[in-house]
């Protein structure tokens, strides 16, 4: 029989807790406080104790500790972050509404509606118990939406793990795919996109990046701030527990006599049930007008709510911490701020709308307690049964945290790693060359683990709940529909590759960005915002700073040129197993419109006899691409970006698409031409009849290159014999590179491609869906 | 045939949701005397023949790697039952 | 291969006045998540959806009802065990055994919820391969007798989505054997069976026809382009004409 462990007593003192009081810290000033392993570096705890003019209390310390953290602060990249809001053109804002900054940016798509979306990364609670993990990074994304005042509409997940076959990679696959399912489908928010990248470089950290989108009128657009002396602040939602509080044990002994026992779990549980609830409740007093300031509790709980929304409002905040509900009772006033129990949002109410206010959370039985109330004193009072625990200005810990401007320099190793390429390496030997090796490897290709079909893992996501959903996977990009009378609607691709990244981070960023663009583009969409999860190493390994700064630099010079603006984004450090870091995985967002989602241009061929097109034009590019990854290299440069030829590609698209002339679209990217042919075959089990001749000839490259080659802005559409005229002299009036490489063929079940063996479609499916469920059951 | 039954409870500091909806449907059943509820698992472990120390043993260890998540959950219980 | 309508292509037929007329409740419980769906399924086919709540303490005066899919109460205890107890269902039970034999459509979580009140025999458990299953799943019409299948012909298949965790139908073999005996299937899944379900049952009615349960979605095939791939994409609407022309009918 195991022991259930003790649930610890308060003191047996009259009080609850020997409290650390603002009084009892500027009597004490030499107390010794723990703030090491709260994380804080010396120079960062003096600086407390100077904005202060005392040491912190107990309470204080807690704050600051997990508000100057690199997960909120943002102290490491926030310098070279600026570059998004730097680099945007009058054009760029044109259509910002709400920009960095806030808890999500908000982009106007006309009619009077808005919308909002946002990537964040849940990496390394998702490696400890991958299913909270991952179903928390769901929550806590989706929560952000809603604090814009948005109707959460979809969701998407990129996820980058280990080894396919490494032991360890099941367990992280299983339990976040099943949390995003148990916890998105509880929701009814469907999933529309994704990606699923192995690679052993993520084997001891993976990456479950979660991405939300919400749509709203533009009157309905809430802001995090406390304004207006005497509203009321009230915490709503789950009750406060110790979740991921875990190791900050220490606070145990925030009344520095260490009597109490401590255990609090590091990992937040996730309740989809509660979530769903407070979507529907906060939507209602969104119609109702009944909150002021609205901000959604993540990372930092409490800490974060209460300094950001006074920071952000016109006046000060005073609360009472006795009056949060709390699910365990022993919780210490320093934990209580520090918790990060999931399912919880902070409002600021006018005193009119407090019983309006209350009979929305009695309609949805959502437990609340007033908190305090917005005053004009500019400062953050926090108050323990009347006693004063915290008295700071709340900018000082919200916004005015520490900035570092860390050493960073290229790596020794990038000359070498660059000087290395593929072509005429010892993996290039035996390169396929006859019909039946090219047949071997374009189906080695399909059903190798990045390029494998997903299914297995999409079909445990509803992806049809809300009934709007007019695109999603196995599509370029996910589209929603916005506005049921006009067809308005929205499209959303997410794209990283770390291994370009490796090779050459500010082309690697850039390459991501015109990856997400051109899938936007692809299905018709006019891209129009991007959101951005940068995720990387240690940003005290001058290396990884250097990876950092290139890639933000790459990525912010790429949305200048492409004209899309960063709205928001998340930056997540210290991804590394042991002093290995990941590749440098900057994971792009980007989100664009369409005026009638009706219009959208699926990814596969279903009309026998459209001409086929191959659009752009076919390098020699073979390093970084998953043909060499196959084969176990990596080194070189990645392949060539060209933005401007990415805009007038995905102009091309977007037209084409508006006007009838394609009626599919695939974008050629990893795995080259190979997959996008496979793909845009297995899409509707429709194949063709390909020739690669006149690509060969004009691009002067073998028929193995053709293939497998991962040249930029390209793609592959279908064109209607009736608007094959009409397309080509578009093509041609914008001066861009064409080439019809064969047809549409829906009765021969096989995609013939001259110089390669026939490769039947059910093969190929064989091949394709056979992978994942081979490893994973 | 014995079994070892196996109680798997969440940890008492986790949020158990399970629990928390059943706590709030049972007043509206008109059943007021519980302020608290916690749903764990059950596992019945059938052995063929006699349960040794080394049997009750292993069942234990895999309550602990396998039957539970000890990231979240506890192992309360394990305990021998004759069929 | 036939050209696929564009989405949003108005593929609803013609709302008659005759049926604008008729009123179909909607319930939402907590954790409902199809109730905007279904809805919109109600207004497509031509009626007025009305919203109930479940702890409203009258129906509304609805012609019909849906309780559609989702999680309600998170489907912690059981998929359905406490929304059964909800105010709204003890009127919903009341009017569908009463003489006027309320129609009543369980979608999914509805299905497992009329189940839980023993409005339909038999109950759900978790998929037999354990994971949240979404396809486009083809079934076949056993029963055009209901209130809910009558725009439908005997055999005919037709695709809709599935997306369930907990969709595995189960009961006694005497259960069964009833429930086919007195023709009370009235969906089965065609091809393969998706969860395990006994005799690959999808969806059944009780004696009466009034009360229709079933786990795929039919609501989320009502609109060209926004449904399944397969066929016209709208297969599922027949459910809502069903039950319109059933009430138009009574009211003759």
């Amino acid at each position: 029989m195991t022991e259930t462990p003790a649930v610890a007593k308060p003191a047996e003192s009259g009080k609850k807790f020997n409290i650390d009081t603002v009084e009892n810290a500027a009597r004490t000033p030499d107390t010794e406080l723990p703030w090491a392993e709260l994380g804080l570096k010396q120079n960062e705890f003096d600086e407390v104790v100077k904005v202060l003019g005392r040491r912190p209390t107990g309470a204080e310390l807690a704050m600051y500790s997990v508000m100057w953290s690199e997960h909120c602060s943002y102290k490491s990249s926030k310098n070279h972050l600026r570059q998004f809001g730097e680099k945007v053109t009058e054009e760029m804002k044109k259509d910002m509404l709400v920009g960095i900054g806030e808890n999500a940016g908000v982009t106007n798509l006309g009619d009077g509606w808005a919308v909002t979306f946002k990537i964040e990364s849940h990496n390394s609670p998702s490696f400890v118990e991958p299913y909270q993990g991952a179903a928390t990074g769901i929550g806590g994304i989706v929560r952000d939406i809603i604090s814009m005042g948005a109707r959460p509409v979809a969701v998407m997940d990129p996820l980058r793990f280990g080894a396919i076959d490494h032991p360890d990679t099941a367990r992280v696959m299983h339990g976040a795919v099943a949390g995003i399912g148990g916890y998105g489908n509880s929701l009814g928010l469907p999933n529309i996109g994704g990606e699923m990248v192995f690679d052993s470089v993520y084997q001891g950290n993976p990456l479950v990046n979660a991405l939300a989108v919400g749509v709203m009128r533009h009157e309905d657009i809430r802001l995090a701030n406390a304004s207006g002396k005497g509203n009321k602040v009230v915490l709503f939602g789950a009750r406060t527990g110790g979740d991921g509080i875990g190791g900050a044990s220490v606070l145990a002994s925030e009344s520095f006599d260490d009597t109490k026992p401590s255990k609090r779990p590091a990992v937040q549980v996730g309740d989809p049930f509660a979530e769903k609830v407070l979507i529907e409740c906060c939507l209602e007093l969104f119609k109702g007008s009944l909150v002021e300031g609205i901000q959604d509790l993540g990372a930092a709980g409490i800490s974060c709510a209460t300094s950001e929304l006074a920071s952000n409002g016109d006046g000060g905040m005073q609360v009472e911490l006795t009056s949060v509900l709390l699910r365990d009772p022993t919780l210490t006033p320093g934990e209580i701020l520090m918790s990060e129990s999931q399912e919880r949002m902070m409002a600021v109410v006018t005193p009119e709308n407090v019983e309006a206010f209350e009979a929305v959370m009695d309609k949805w039985a959502v437990e609340y307690s007033w908190l305090g109330e917005v005053t004009d004193t500019g400062r953050l009072i926090i108050t323990w049964d009347g006693e004063v625990i915290v008295d700071v200005d709340p900018r000082t810990v919200a916004h005015d945290g520490p900035v570092y401007d860390r050493p960073y320099a290229r790596p020794e190793w990038q000359d070498s790693v660059q000087a290395d390429a593929f072509t005429g390496s010892v993996q290039d030997a035996g390169r396929p060359a006859a019909p039946s090796e090219l047949a071997a490897a374009v189906t080695e290709l399909v059903a190798s683990p990045n390029m494998c079909s997903k299914a297995w893992i999409t079909n445990q996501y509803d992806r049809y709940v809300g009934g709007n959903t007019a695109m999603a996977f196995p599509d370029d990009a996910g589209v929603v529909r916005v506005d049921e009378e006009t067809g308005l609607g929205v499209a959303l691709a997410t794209d990283a590759n770390g291994r370009y990244t490796y090779l050459d981070p500010y082309q690697g960023a850039q390459l991501a960005l015109a990856e997400a663009y051109r899938n936007v583009a692809t299905s018709g969409a006019i891209p129009m915002a991007v959101s951005d999860c940068l995720n990387f190493g240690s940003p005290e390994d001058p290396d990884v700073m250097w990876q950092l700064a290139e890639a933000i630099r790459g990525l912010s010079d790429a949305c200048m040129e492409l004209g899309i603006p960063v709205t928001g984004g998340n930056v997540s450090l210290y991804n590394q197993t042991g002093t290995t870091p990941i590749h440098p995985s900057p994971v792009v967002a980007v989100l664009g419109k369409l005026d009638d989602v009706a219009r959208r241009t699926p990814s596969g061929w279903r009309e026998d006899g459209q001409a086929i097109y191959l659009l752009g034009t076919t390098g020699s590019e073979l390093d970084g691409s998953e043909w060499a990854n196959m084969r176990g290299h990596l080194g070189g440069r990645p392949p060539k970006v060209d933005l401007a030829a990415e805009r007038e590609l995905g102009q091309i698209l977007i037209n084409a698409s508006r006007d009838g002339m394609v009626d599919s679209a695939h974008d050629v990217s990893e795995g080259g031409l190979a997959a996008a042919l496979v793909e845009s075959s297995l899409r509707y089990g429709v194949g063709a009849r390909i020739s690669l001749q006149d690509v060969m000839d004009r691009d002067g490259v073998d028929l193995f290159t053709a293939l497998f080659s991962e040249s930029q802005a390209r793609a592959v559409v279908a064109v209607p014999r009736s608007e094959e005229i009409r397309f080509k002299d578009m093509c041609t009036a914008r001066g861009f590179a064409h080439v019809r490489i064969g047809v549409v063929d829906a009765e021969g079940g096989t995609l013939e491609i001259n110089g390669v063996d026939t490769l039947s479609l059910d093969a190929l499916r064989e091949a394709h869906e056979g992978t994942l469920p081979k490893y994973f059951g | 045939m014995p079994r070892i039954v196996v109680d798997v409870m969440p940890k008492p500091e986790i949020l158990d949701p399970q629990g928390k909806a059943i706590v709030g449907a049972l007043p509206r059943l008109g059943f007021t005397a519980f302020s608290g509820v916690r749903q764990g698992k059950r596992f019945e472990l059938t052995v063929d023949g006699e349960v040794t120390e080394e049997i009750l043993a292993q069942a234990r260890n895999a309550a602990e790697t396998l039957l539970s998540n000890p990231v979240i959950e506890d192992v309360v219980n394990v305990e021998v039952v004759e069929a | 291969m036939t050209e696929q309508p564009l989405i949003g292509e108005a593929v609803a037929i013609a709302a008659e006045p005759r049926l604008a007329g008729a009123r179909i409740g909607v319930v939402t419980f907590p954790g409902t998540l199809d109730d905007r769906d279904a809805a919109r399924a109600v207004r497509l086919a031509g009626a007025t959806p009305v919203a109930l709540w479940h702890a409203d303490t009258t129906l509304a005066d609805v012609d019909a009802v849906v309780i559609p899919g989702g999680f309600s109460y998170g489907d912690y205890l059981r998929a359905g065990a406490i929304a059964r107890f909800a105010p709204l269902m003890s009127k919903i039970i009341d009017a569908a055994n009463s003489e006027a034999r309320l129609p009543v459509l369980g979608i999914c979580n509805g299905f497992q919820i009329l189940t839980e009140s023993h409005l339909l025999p038999g109950s759900m458990i978790k998929n037999d391969h354990l994971k949240f299953l979404c396809r486009d799943q083809v079934l076949r019409v056993e029963n055009t007798a209901t209130a809910w299948t009558g725009d439908y012909t005997a055999g005919q298949e037709i695709t809709v989505p599935l997306k369930n965790q907990d969709g595995q139908y189960i009961a006694d073999e005497k259960t069964l054997d009833a429930l086919e005996a007195e023709n009370r299937v009235v969906f089965r899944y065609v091809g393969w069976n998706p969860n395990g379900s006994r005799r690959d049952i999808a969806g059944i009615t009780n004696e009466a026809g009034n009360v229709v349960g079933l786990m795929p979605h039919p609501e989320h095939a009502i609109e060209a382009g926004f449904g399944p791939e397969n066929g016209s994409g709208t297969e599922g609407l027949g459910f809502f004409t069903s039950v319109l022309n059933k009430i138009v009918g009574d009211n003759k």
